[in-house]
């Protein structure tokens, strides 16, 4: 899964770099070689034949290389607050919503109850603002926004509602915001795949694991 | 630029290497700072209000706004005063810095943290998974992104010096705590001579408690994690602080579970 939706990370990046900023062709490549196997992660960046790993670390060293129109805040504090908020949702919200994935029978509701502590201090922090960033896109809402695809992902495959417009208002029109943002929805992977990979796997897990 | 004290304050933990590594880049850019001293089964309302998210330590606090998260904090340190970079200047060689970074608390330091949380066959596997890790290093640095380098930041210490630095040094603890062999010279040298030089530089010294300290440290907390395994009455709450502490992340494992990443 995590593959996967740091793919979705980078290919939000991808599109909205190629909106945001004239970035002459590179090839969004994963690769195998000594970062894919000692490391085992992609996606992996290539430009000018080095090879930059991790999601988190590529969209810094994008927004170092090509200048125009800077996804992190120029303010430090501000760009400190960028990494918090993206380094929240890979260390929190990532592993919860994932555990409410791989839950069955009355578990399922004590993960989402955690998962939703987690919601909470994203909604607590968005208070209002169109954006993590503000008014406009950045890299706090580009490091979470896998939540769009992975939250209508869970709500569909098991049939429940993770963030609702009176618990999440600012959450959910984020949600929106950030879907709605220009080239970003052609980003995502297509829906109809990613809800039979994951109902698939979501049978296998329930399956191997019986009654838990 | 000189500040005053009350514009800089440091939440921390004294054996906590994550603390370690805020002093360190603190006094690498010849900061000063008011230092609180963080009891981790007692904390401050104005660390739990600094950090309600965490509830951990480092917390630097710069003009009364705080920043959490070390490696966070350090970006932030470096952005902030100019003088003295602790980040390369180019973009690769900076993507480069923070991979490694996040390996050093994703990978090496939980793997560090489960030799010290096991015993038997299961320690000898997360012993294995430390030499593993060791191992990319060492390639790196004999033939990698660090070849013929003091120090991973060049000639002179940089982030991921202080990252993988202000940690290592438990691994070297927990060779004699444990009578293991984590940092093994033959196998590992050019890491073993980068740790040994790292330790040696002044403000290092300066900050990196006495091994004394450490080894005390370690061996109490080894010696309570091993004697709630052997008793079948272990409570859950000491059975949970027990493995919170071997297992929470990263090179600090030790420190309790208050510290932060």
């Amino acid at each position: 899964m995590m593959g996967n939706l740091l793919l979705n990370h980078l290919s939000s990046l991808n599109t909205w770099m190629r909106h945001g900023k004239r970035i002459p062709s590179f090839q969004k490549i994963l690769i195998k070689g000594p970062w894919h196997v000692s490391h085992k992660k992609v996606p992996v960046l290539v430009h000018d034949g080095k090879s930059i790993a991790e999601s988190l670390v590529i969209l810094e060293y994008m927004d170092e290389t090509w200048k125009e129109n800077p996804i992190l805040p120029e303010d430090p504090y501000q760009r400190a607050m960028a990494r918090f908020w993206s380094k929240f949702g890979d260390e929190k919200c990532l592993p919860s919503f994932w555990q409410v994935f791989i839950s069955q029978g009355e578990k399922i509701e004590e993960a989402l109850v955690s998962a939703s502590e987690n919601l909470k201090i994203l909604e607590g922090e968005l208070k209002g603002k169109k954006f993590f960033n503000g008014e406009t896109l950045g890299f706090a809402d580009i490091s979470l926004g896998w939540i769009v695809n992975v939250v209508i992902l869970l709500e569909e495959i098991m049939e429940l509602k993770m963030i609702d417009e009176q618990r999440y208002p600012s959450l959910s029109a984020w949600m929106k915001n950030f879907s709605d943002f220009p080239g970003i929805k052609d980003s995502f992977p297509p829906q109809e795949r990613m809800l039979t990979k994951y109902r698939t796997l979501r049978e296998a897990l329930v399956a191997t694991r019986g009654t838990n | 630029m000189e500040q005053s004290p009350s514009c800089l304050k440091l939440f921390g933990s004294w054996a906590s290497s994550y603390t370690h590594r805020v002093q360190l880049a603190l006094k690498l850019k010849g900061l000063h700072f008011e230092y609180v001293e963080e009891d981790l089964t007692n904390k401050s309302p104005s660390l739990l209000l600094h950090n309600p998210v965490y509830k951990k330590v480092p917390v630097l606090l710069h003009l009364d706004r705080p920043i959490v998260e070390s490696v966070i904090i350090l970006q932030y340190i470096d952005e902030t005063w100019t003088d003295h970079p602790i980040m390369p200047i180019d973009p690769h060689e900076r993507a480069i810095a923070r991979f490694w970074c996040h390996f050093a608390d994703d990978k090496l330091g939980p793997a560090a943290g489960a030799v010290f949380g096991s015993s038997g066959e299961e320690q000898k596997a997360a012993v294995c998974q430390v030499h593993e890790n060791l191992k990319l290093l060492e390639a790196e640095l004999r033939e990698g992104a660090f070849k013929g380098r003091r120090f991973f930041g060049g000639d002179k210490i940089g982030i991921l010096d202080i990252v993988l630095g202000c940690g290592s040094y438990w691994l070297v603890v927990f060779d004699e705590v444990m009578e293991v062999k984590l940092v093994d010279p033959e196998a590992f040298p050019l890491f073993h001579a980068w740790l040994r030089d790292f330790e040696e530089q002044k403000e290092v010294n300066e900050i990196i408690p006495a091994i004394d300290r450490l080894l005390e440290y370690a061996r109490g907390i080894r010696q309570l994690m091993l004697s709630l395994k052997d008793t079948t009455s272990s409570t859950t709450t000491t059975t949970a602080t027990a493995t919170t502490v071997a297992t929470n992340s990263n090179n600090n494992v030790v420190i309790g579970s208050g510290t932060s990443v």
